[in-house]
């Protein structure tokens, strides 16, 4: 019989991927707007559905900290959080990767103080940006439950043994009530062997973890770290391809939209391309080359699919939803002109920052943006704007 | 696509409002997206939801801002809010209140058309609380031809349990029944 959707909070969605993932830890603090994540968790837990420890610490800081003590004990082990919360948990969520603790973390995106504001940008997740993460931007309610699937198995598998962040856009997607398949646990078992790390924490086989790093070894822990995520890439697309096999949904690590014969492109990343996408297609009618590239996989930045996806375009217009204070660029942006900084046949890059703190993207935004990423005239083309800004 | 804007207060149930219906149109099979305005929740302020009813799937995120109905759960968010901005010409107002769509029109200057229902009376009587939404869900139901009694039997069931589902279901049915739309 063939699966029907059914409507479900993108919330919701995630805490049930959690539970088919068969997860045997999880650990958090609640913080809006991802709180409906670790709340149905909890009661997931409570009513039996899920046979894991649920372990309500009394910060992120706890939260995380808890999460990788459980990781390196060999349980499969996840957390949510937003904004603040991913703030506090800073100086854990740099030792996990190194710790190769392959924690899942879905980040409900959402704006840092100050001012104090709860709605959605990419604020809190570009400030942990170097941490050594995978990390992954999920479009719909869909994909966010698929992406949360296949963060388990990418972040356990052995080649990669690093955390991963699924990060779902706070309110905008995480509050949304949409149509979700929902796959069975037997199915999921099938996609996701069991957790098997190398090293764990084990009684019977003492080793410690954590060790103090000296100068003559630092550089090189770090290096083995950076390698591993760069060389997590290759095994993403393998658990995309596998995913798309069994579940028969298809995802890439750079998406293209109506981009083949586009003279000028626009660069986005998270739930903000779905209606950048019917953006396109009004822009189409009208006779407007123009398409879409998506950044799934932000961390590690996929270089050459992304040079790939771009190459027709004359224009190319980064959106960014995070400002980076101090340089007039945001972060999408400063990574793009660097990676296209030693080419030679490179298209004028402008860049937008938009959405910031809940302020609502539209599909005018789009329209705006497309103008002035063409424009003919160089002074009437902005290296920045901050879009929709009150002078 | 058909798009709809809920108005209500704080701990009326607009926001379930616009996921119920949602729920029962993607249990039928079609595409549907529903959310709340985000604010920060506060029972008896002003609140809005949007819901997105559609043959295809739905690929849009901004807040509704032409829709193509107007739900108002509370007849006293007229006085405050501007409830029909950008509601397309020709598009409908449905109002919980006691007065006539004729009496409702001539007090806010509305252009659209206009239906109007005692839920709250209906909400009283049936389910013994002061909430309009399921009642409210039957005047959309029976204007738009979105939903029928039977559609919503099933999702109510999932929200409320079958005590409680009992109840709005007879609320959502009254209300289908006797809701009083402008001639």
């Amino acid at each position: 019989m063939a699966a029907k959707r059914i409507g479900l909070e993108v919330s919701l969605a995630v805490s049930e991927a959690v539970m088919l993932c068969d997860a045997d830890v999880v650990a958090a603090y609640p913080i809006t707007p991802q709180t409906h994540i670790v709340e149905h968790l909890s009661e997931l837990v409570a009513d039996g559905k899920l046979d894991a420890a649920y372990i309500p610490v009394e910060s992120e800081q706890s939260a995380m900290s808890s999460c990788i003590g459980s990781s390196a004990a060999g349980a499969r082990t996840f957390t949510a959080t937003s904004s603040q919360g991913l703030a506090l948990m800073n100086e854990m969520l740099y030792i996990a990767p190194v710790l190769r603790t392959p924690v899942v973390m879905a980040i409900a995106n959402r704006a840092l103080s100050a001012p104090i504001n709860i709605w959605n940008d990419h604020s809190d997740i570009m400030s942990v940006r170097d941490a050594g993460w995978v990390a992954l931007f999920a479009e719909n309610g869909q994909e966010s439950l698929d992406l949360t699937i296949m963060s388990f198995r990418i972040g356990e598998d052995r080649r990669v043994s690093l955390p991963v962040s699924v990060n779902i856009d706070g309110f905008t997607l995480s509050h949304f009530i949409e149509p979700i398949l929902v796959p069975t646990r037997e199915e999921v078992a099938k996609y996701l062997p069991p957790f098997n790390p190398l090293v764990k924490l084990d009684i019977a086989k003492p080793v410690s973890i954590g060790m103090l790093g000296m100068p003559e070894s630092y550089t090189e822990a770090r290096k083995a770290t950076d390698d591993a995520l760069l060389a997590s890439k290759e095994v993403v697309k393998e658990c995309f391809a596998d995913f798309a096999k069994q579940f028969g949904r298809e995802y890439k690590v750079v998406e293209s939209y109506r981009a083949d014969d586009a003279e000028t492109i626009l660069v986005v990343m998270g739930s903000i391309a779905e209606t950048a996408m019917t953006a396109v297609d009004e822009m189409r009618e009208k006779g407007e080359k123009v398409g879409l590239v998506r950044l799934r996989l932000w961390r590690p930045f996929p270089v050459e699919e992304f040079k790939a996806a771009i190459k027709p375009a004359k224009n190319l217009a980064v959106i960014d939803r995070h400002m980076v204070m101090g340089v007039p660029d945001g972060p999408v942006a400063l990574e793009v002109k660097s990676f296209l900084y030693a080419d030679a046949a490179r298209p004028s890059v402008s860049n937008y920052v938009l959405g910031l703190g809940g302020r609502d993207v539209t599909r005018e935004d789009f329209w705006h943006i497309t103008e002035r990423a063409k424009a003919p005239d160089a002074a009437a083309r902005p290296r920045y704007e901050l879009v929709g800004v009150m002078e | 696509m058909i798009e709809i804007r809920f108005h209500g207060r704080g701990g009326q149930g607009a926001v379930t409002s616009a996921e119920l219906m949602a729920q029962t149109a993607i249990a039928r099979g079609r595409y549907a997206q529903a959310f709340p305005s985000f604010g920060p929740e506060r029972r008896g302020a002003p609140v809005t939801a949007f819901l997105r009813i559609s043959d295809s799937p739905i690929r849009v995120r901004e807040k509704i801002y032409n829709p193509d109905v107007v739900v108002v759960l509370d007849p006293t968010v007229m006085s405050v809010t501007r409830v029909d901005a950008g509601l397309k010409p020709g598009g409908w107002l449905l109002v919980n209140t006691h007065k006539s769509p004729a009496d409702v029109k001539k007090e806010f200057g509305y252009a659209q058309k206009v239906a109007t229902l005692d839920a709250m009376s209906i909400a009283l009587e049936v389910l013994g609380v002061p909430i309009t939404n399921t009642v409210m869900l039957g005047v959309f139901s029976k204007v738009l031809g979105q939903a029928t009694p039977e559609d919503v039997k099933e999702p109510f069931l999932n929200r409320f349990g079958e005590a409680l589902a009992a109840k709005n279901q007879l609320a959502f049915e009254k209300a289908y029944a006797e809701t009083r739309l402008e001639e």
